[in-house]
């Protein structure tokens, strides 16, 4: 009888330890689940919102100025999780223009991220060095030079980063007479030899309130830009002094500057 | 005699079979025609270009280019041709590249200090000629460009030379039927985008092969011999010149100052090679440019400033001003430039005609239609 009973008990162990690893999710692609996420970019100088040939601003050093242009480049998105490891968006969605004069191009929507938890961001401003060595037939959509209103030198093959331009009364006047600032940063490190290189990560700390991603949800990342940290940055930029910067060793304090002007809100 | 009725009954019968028959014939010589496809053939008629025999001249290395992204086909060539010679490529419809670089003289704009492009606009460097592009691992005096493939953007969008957008130009190639269908010909869309557009106009500057000079007749000992007065010049200039000017595309391809002392005729310094770079040491340097087709390219040197080869190798001998750019190789044995004699000038200058390249300059293929 005891024989018969250790025989069912045995059994029945065997049976529950198959029934437990037929319960495990199996792995493989088919099994994760994924949802999409939406990284929305707000523009503001300090406390009040971009307005593009709008009002005028005053940087923290006495100078006034209007904007006219603000595009930029955000490329290779990555969300980290809790214990460090992140999603890194495939390349071939990862390229994205936002331009405050086409409002619709200040949303990015990505679609097949996992299910998951998420407590960082991270972008890179500008196009990253290898794209910029690539053949013509990787330069797609916008990076296609014909499809990225003018982001790119054509004299001295590469992205521009970051066009930041408007007027301001404290600037000379160019040799046209126009009394205008123009900030085009661009410079990927270099073909054949290392040269400058202006391209900067972003990285942004989503804290306590984890951004959830999931095949149910619709989450929404707020990404603000505060275009005065280009003149009130660690490089103090003054527009009577500096106007006009582009393929110049001053760039780069232009963009040590707009790196650090992005910030989480509503999270 | 009477006819038996079941022969009368024979008669028609055979009668009736014979028409039947006979009705059933369509006219005669024609076989019976197939019945026609449930569906239509799903896969359309394909246009297959034709490939280009693109040679690499024995004399020289292999090239840079990367043909594999960028097959050469007849078709593609043609029509990379006659892109290069559309001034429809401008904003005023005015300027073509074949504008700056001529066929007859390598593709350069001689004869001009500087080019003048779109409105009678003048630039601040002389066009160099187009040859051997296949071999060229930077583009432009400061090496701007390392990618043929990317280099049209530059001329096409600057306001002095054709003042144009790249996204204008492809509108206009997009509205033309004839573009239209070339380029479904040559690469199978008729959607040009900017990737073929490109790729046409490459493909054509690919084929302007320069490598039939008497230089390279001689080297490759077809029967040519040099002078006694070429020979000697080839010697000194081996011995003088070739350290730069080296090997079958008689450049290094590096950035270097030969002493040109700053020009007082222009407004803003060019900063040559550091304008790229930003880096302190490439101030005043240039590529050093292929000395192929030397005597039919004038003006000469990135500013234009000299008409004549004496000119040049004057200033080679004599000229050579010394700066913190000017290159070592300028400045051996604690002498500047070049220790030529006046018959020691004549006689590289001698060499230089030998790499001339007729059959080049005057290859029909090359020029436009």
């Amino acid at each position: 009888m005891i024989q018969l009973l250790r025989v069912v008990i045995l059994v029945f162990w065997c049976l529950s330890g198959i029934g437990m690893i037929s319960c495990q999710q199996p792995t493989g692609p088919e099994a994760t689940t994924s949802g999409p996420l939406t990284i929305r970019f707000s523009h503001v100088v300090g406390s009040l919102p971009l307005q593009l040939n709008g009002p005028t601003y005053a940087t923290n050093q006495g100078e006034s100025f209007t904007v006219t242009k603000l595009s930029y480049y955000v490329t290779n998105i990555a969300l980290t999780r809790r214990d460090g490891s992140a999603y890194i968006v495939p390349q071939d969605s990862s390229y994205f223009l936002v331009r405050a004069a086409e409002p619709a191009t200040q949303t990015i929507r990505l679609s097949n991220v996992p299910t998951g938890d998420y407590t960082g961001l991270s972008f890179l401003v500008g196009v990253d060095s290898l794209r910029n060595t690539k053949g013509i037939s990787d330069r797609k959509g916008v990076l296609d030079p014909a499809q990225n209103d003018g982001m790119y030198w054509d004299w001295n093959s590469g992205y521009i980063f970051f066009k930041f331009e408007g007027l301001s009364p404290q600037a000379p006047a160019d040799p046209a007479g126009s009394r205008n600032f123009v900030y085009h940063v661009g410079l990927f490190g270099g073909y054949t030899m290392r040269t400058q290189n202006n391209l900067r990560t972003v990285r942004l700390a989503i804290g306590e309130n984890a951004l959830s991603v999931g095949p149910t949800q619709s989450p929404v990342v707020d990404v603000q830009a505060d275009l005065g940290r280009v003149f009130n940055g660690t490089t103090p930029v003054r527009l009577s002094e500096t106007p006009r910067i582009m393929v110049s060793p001053l760039s780069a304090g232009i963009a040590d500057n707009y790196a650090r002007m992005f910030t989480l809100i509503n999270r | 005699m009477r006819v038996h009725y079941w022969l009368r009954y024979l008669f028609v019968v055979v009668a009736a079979l014979c028409l039947g028959v006979a009705s059933c014939q369509k006219e005669t010589g024609d076989p019976p025609t197939p019945a026609l496809p449930a569906t239509p053939d799903p896969k359309p008629v394909e246009y297959v270009p034709t490939p280009y025999p693109w040679k690499k001249p024995t004399n020289f290395p292999d090239p840079i280019y990367d043909f594999t992204k960028n097959p050469l086909t007849y078709e593609g060539v043609i029509l990379g041709k006659a892109l290069f010679y559309d001034s429809r490529l401008s904003k005023n419809g005015t300027i073509s590249c074949g504008f700056c670089h001529q066929p007859a003289f390598a593709f350069a704009h001689t004869d001009h200090v500087l080019s003048h492009g779109i409105n009678d606009q003048i630039g601040p460097r002389n066009s160099p000629p187009l040859q051997n592009l296949a071999w060229s691992r930077h583009f432009f005096w400061d090496g701007g460009v390392v990618d043929l493939d990317l280099l049209p953007i530059s001329p096409i969008q600057n306001p002095l030379e054709m003042g144009d957008s790249l996204a204008n130009v492809l509108a206009k190639v997009n509205n033309d039927p004839v573009y239209k269908s070339r380029f479904k010909t040559a690469f199978g869309s008729d959607n040009v985008t900017s990737e073929l557009f490109l790729k046409a106009i490459s493909q054509f500057m690919l084929t302007l092969v320069s490598a039939n000079s008497k230089y390279d007749k001689f080297i490759r000992k077809e029967g040519v011999e040099l002078t006694d007065q070429e020979a000697n010049g080839l010697q000194l200039f081996t011995a003088n010149c070739a350290a730069c000017h080296s090997g079958p595309m008689f450049t290094d391809g590096q950035f270097r100052n030969n002493g040109l002392p700053p020009n007082q005729n222009v407004l803003t310094p060019d900063q040559g090679r550091a304008g790229i770079t930003l880096r302190d040491e490439d101030k005043n340097k240039f590529r050093v440019p292929s000395l192929r087709n030397i005597t039919m390219t004038p003006h000469y040197m990135h500013d234009g400033r000299f008409r004549y080869l004496e000119q040049v190798l004057n200033h080679y001998a004599n000229g050579v001003q010394d700066s913190p750019a000017l290159d070592p190789l300028l400045k051996r044995n604690g002498q500047r430039g070049l220790q030529l004699t006046k018959q020691e000038q004549k006689d590289i200058i001698a060499f230089l005609y030998t790499l001339t390249d007729y059959d080049f300059l005057s290859n029909r293929q090359h020029h436009p239609n």
